[in-house]
């Protein structure tokens, strides 16, 4: 199982990369915003990947507090996007 | 009972993490935020959807209640946030109306008057 878990964690590491990289080069807020989505997403698969290994379920309320936050801050942030446009 | 979930953990596991490969590459390569958009939301879903299942298999019967509840979120969350970007970016003028196949919001806009060529490009504010 050992080798499952590294190949996943490995994975995920590698798609982080990858998005972060679209983080960085934008070109614009709203490619960012969807960049930073993505990558909280791989936090969350990480973080859920990470519990087996360790054995310890404590991460398990950070999980759903991450999913419920990430959605707040995306809206919130094209709404700015929308506001800075001057379209609202 | 303890093969049989190593089994489906072995599979799920992988699968949702090149899943999210898959995604991240095609957020990295695709031309423009729509297609980035289509991309991500790959990842967002079904890559998610399908490590937390794997992890399920492995924890506690008890947690998996809660494993679930964060697939749902997901599940509602990831179009809402996709809509609302997409919406972005079409009122802010950053996708190319002219590479749509089908622009229904136009015909709309055009039927409220509104000018919608006319609005200044952000593309030049947001950096």
């Amino acid at each position: 199982m050992t080798a499952v878990y590294t190949a996943t964690l490995a994975m995920l590491a590698a798609a982080g990369l990858l998005t972060l990289l679209r983080l960085v080069r934008g070109p614009d807020a709203l490619n960012r915003i969807v960049a930073l989505d993505v990558l909280l997403t791989m936090i969350i698969a990480g973080t859920a990947v990470g519990m087996p290994v360790r054995e310890d379920t404590t991460a398990l309320p950070v999980l759903v507090v991450l999913a419920l936050l990430a959605f707040t801050g995306s809206v919130t942030a094209a709404h700015l996007v929308e506001k800075r446009a001057g379209l609202r | 009972m303890t093969a049989v979930s190593d089994v489906a953990t072995a599979v799920l596991l992988p699968a949702g993490a090149i899943f999210c490969l898959l995604g991240s590459v095609g957020l990295l390569r695709f031309p423009d935020i729509g297609s980035r958009l289509h991309a991500a939301a790959k990842a967002q879903t079904l890559g998610l959807l399908l490590i937390l299942s794997g992890t399920a298999a492995q924890t506690p019967l008890r947690y998996a209640p809660v494993l679930l509840l964060v697939i749902l979120f997901q599940l509602l969350t990831a179009p809402i946030t996709s809509q609302i970007v997409g919406r972005t970016a079409y009122r802010v003028q950053a996708l190319d109306r002219r590479k749509l196949f089908r622009d229904e919001l136009a015909d709309r806009l055009a039927l409220d008057g509104t000018p919608v060529d006319a609005q200044p490009s952000s593309e030049d504010a947001d950096r």
